[in-house]
């Protein structure tokens, strides 16, 4: 029961599901994440670390790791990707499907220059476009994402550059084709506190100026109440809450999204100590049955431990608790 | 980097050095007696001939005044002469060094594609029949010794079906180029003699082939083992991402970070082929060094194993060098004073 929304979506993702098989027994890494992003929206993806948000979008666009097998279905301006022939699929990838990754100090090539890995993305796409075209449209997208003498970083080598430089490179390469998706997964956790909102508003101005549409990943609800217009939040493989980014924080309806809330440092500033959840959350393959937040969640009562909570809404937000929304839970 | 390359170099002449000196002490610890390789067991009980042998060869002076003599001698290019074939050390070096060196660096070609294609074959398709296919061949290589694999290879293809020449460099009965280099195939060419090319070139697959798949399980198992840590590597990821093929993410961005591990264990491995190259060469009759060198070691032929054993050091301390300086040159990280 997916709530309309005014525009079609961009992207939209339902039930996906990746399983790996380990020793013959199957474990199910993502349970069926279910979310859409319209065009130039931001929707936000937090989740804690192992929840499957990287492995769930690398998946939605085919670059699940090997062994891993996908189910689901995952549709772009209405083509179903799933189904799409592999080459058809690369055609989209860097192209209308731009992605980037958490650590810029292990996502570019240590043996090309930079200048060469962003001309790659560029011709790879523009199969007529010499390389010297390609290099001073690779000069140009150094500017746009501001790194400072352009002509000479071009051809440096990515050691020569700082982590923030480098995720700018990054950032300068999955826009290469002026793509309709960005997918960020965590753009910004694995550089200094002091770079990280340089990073983060290099990227929201190009979403802005490019219209993109765009997934950030990120396990800091607190980065997403700036940047996101929607939220949707992973536990264990799942979707548990999804709502627009103001609604979230006034009303979360998922106990997960509330102790998420509470841990932000700044808002919870009132307090003397941090709120953090206890436990973490359950190995893949060992879920207990019913809601998989039971033995972590305040709330918990018998019929949590029994039933999986179904999504309920009001409106376009959307909780799986059997409470969300201060409902009685529906008696078994 | 330039300082590096120089300061590698200064050290070369005191490398050298050591490779002479050691050659030299090890020759002088051997118990053997070198006039049984010079002179008739009958004439060993005549005294006048065993002195006027051992003041012709210096074999009846003091083993520092020895050192001395043949440290002089070796500047000035002179080995000594041979008690075997009783010419100059120095010249039948020149004579059979190019001929090891057309073979091992033929075997390096060999070995080196065969072991970089079937790694990457290995590595891009793990775990599937082509992966296993590769590694079987990749074992056979490395772990059947030369001389037999050789005798094999020359017995099946020479011997039984005829399809490939015996032993040797070359049609013996071919009159042969002027020697240039030394390199047949490269003589050949030089003179313009395309049909004796081909015949030298035919000569040397054989043997190259045997010496380059011994080297070839090697390299292909590092490129393999290289290639799989490389390819779980989050760049590959950002190929992919980027909308490269299968292809390119193999061949452009994680072989060529494989570059540096696979020339260093290339350049190390010629090291082995010197080795190799003895056995090779006795097997298909090739008069190289490592021919030479069994020789010269049969008959107690000191000034030959000395020059042998100096040529061989000083050719793996150049290879050395070269795989240092290309590790460097190959390694855009590696910054050095
Ligand atoms: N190749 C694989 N084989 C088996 N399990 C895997 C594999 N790759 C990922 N997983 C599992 O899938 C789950 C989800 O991982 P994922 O990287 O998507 O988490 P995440 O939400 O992105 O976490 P983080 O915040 O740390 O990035 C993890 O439990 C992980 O162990
Ligand atoms: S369903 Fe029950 S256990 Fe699960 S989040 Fe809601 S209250 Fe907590
Ligand atoms: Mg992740």
């Amino acid at each position: 029961m997916m709530p309309a929304t005014g525009t079609t979506p961009l992207f939209e993702v339902r039930d996906l599901r990746v399983t790996f098989e380990k020793r013959g027994r199957s474990l199910e890494a993502v349970r069926g994440i279910s979310l859409h992003v319209a065009p130039g929206e931001v929707l936000g993806v937090v989740g804690e670390s192992g929840s499957g948000k990287s492995l769930g979008m690398l998946a939605s666009i085919g670059l699940q790791p090997r062994g891993a097998r996908v189910s689901g279905s995952v549709r772009f301006k209405g083509r179903e990707l799933t189904e799409l022939p592999r080459a058809e699929m690369r055609s989209l990838r860097g192209s209308r499907i731009a992605m980037i990754f958490q650590d810029p100090l292990s996502s570019l090539n240590p043996v090309m220059t930079v200048g060469a890995q962003i001309a790659e993305a560029v011709w790879l796409h523009n199969p007529g476009m010499s390389k010297r075209a390609a290099m001073d449209r690779a000069k140009d997208l150094l500017a746009l994402v501001a790194i400072p003498q352009p002509d000479r970083r071009i051809s440096q080598y990515p050691h020569e550059f700082s982590g923030g430089m480098r995720q700018r490179v990054m950032i300068a390469m999955a826009v290469a084709n002026d793509p309709d998706l960005l997918i960020a997964d965590e753009p910004t956790t694995a550089l200094d506190v002091t770079v990280q909102a340089q990073i983060m508003g290099v990227l929201a101005e190009l979403q802005q100026r490019l219209k993109l549409g765009m997934i950030l990943i990120t396990h800091d609800l607190g980065v997403l109440a700036g940047h996101a217009d929607r939220v949707a939040v992973v536990y264990a493989g799942r979707v548990v809450e999804e709502a627009g980014v103001n609604d979230l924080f006034a009303r979360p309806g998922h106990p997960y999204t509330r102790g998420l809330i509470a841990s932000i440092p700044n808002m919870a500033s009132q307090t003397d100590r941090l709120f953090s959840i206890e436990g973490s959350p359950p190995p893949i393959g060992t879920l207990p049955p019913g809601c998989p937040f039971a033995p972590r969640c305040p709330m918990a009562r018998d019929i949590c431990r029994r039933d999986a909570p179904p999504m309920l809404f009001e409106g376009a937000h959307g909780a799986a608790c059997h409470f969300a929304f201060d409902r009685a839970g529906r008696a078994a | 980097m330039t300082r590096y390359i120089l300061r590698r170099l200064a050290a070369m002449p005191f490398l050298i050095l050591g490779v002479v000196t050691l050659a030299f002490l090890l020759t002088a610890v051997t118990k053997g007696d070198p006039l049984t390789a010079i002179i008739s067991d009958r004439q060993m009980n005549n005294p006048e001939v065993v002195a006027a042998a051992r003041a012709k060869w210096g074999l009846d002076r003091s083993l520092p005044e020895r050192y001395l003599i043949y440290v002089g001698n070796l500047l000035q290019g002179d080995m000594g002469t041979s008690f075997i074939t009783r010419r100059p050390v120095a010249q039948d070096v020149l004579y059979r060094l190019p001929a090891t060196m057309e073979l091992v660096i033929a075997a390096l070609i060999v070995g080196s594609s065969m072991g970089i294609t079937l790694g990457v074959l290995a590595a891009a398709f793990r775990n599937t029949v082509v992966d296993h296919v590769a590694r079987l061949f990749a074992l056979i290589g490395s772990s059947i010794p030369v001389f037999w694999m050789g005798l094999a290879l020359l017995y099946v293809f020479s011997v039984k079906w005829g399809i490939m020449p015996g032993p040797g460099r070359v049609d013996p009965r071919a009159a042969l180029p002027p020697s240039v280099t030394g390199f047949l195939t490269i003589d050949t060419l030089l003179a313009g003699h395309l049909r004796l090319f081909l015949d030298a070139l035919w000569h040397l697959l054989l043997p190259a082939f045997v010496l380059g798949w011994a080297v070839a399980g090697t390299i292909s198992r590092l490129v393999r083992a290289n290639m799989l840590e490389v390819l779980s590597r989050e760049f590959i990821l950002t190929a992919r991402a980027k909308g490269a093929g299968e292809r390119r993410v193999i061949l452009r961005h994680a072989l060529r970070n494989t570059l540096v591990p696979t020339l260093t264990v290339i350049g190390y491995s010629f090291a082995y082929l010197l080795t190799g190259a003895v056995l090779t060469e006795t097997i298909f009759s090739w008069p190289g060094m490592g021919s030479y060198a069994v020789e010269a070691a049969r008959g107690l032929d000191f000034p030959a194993i000395i020059g042998v054993t100096i040529v061989g050091g000083v050719i793996f301390l150049i290879t050395n060098l070269i795989t240092d300086v290309a590790y460097v040159v190959a390694n855009p990280r590696v910054r050095l004073g």
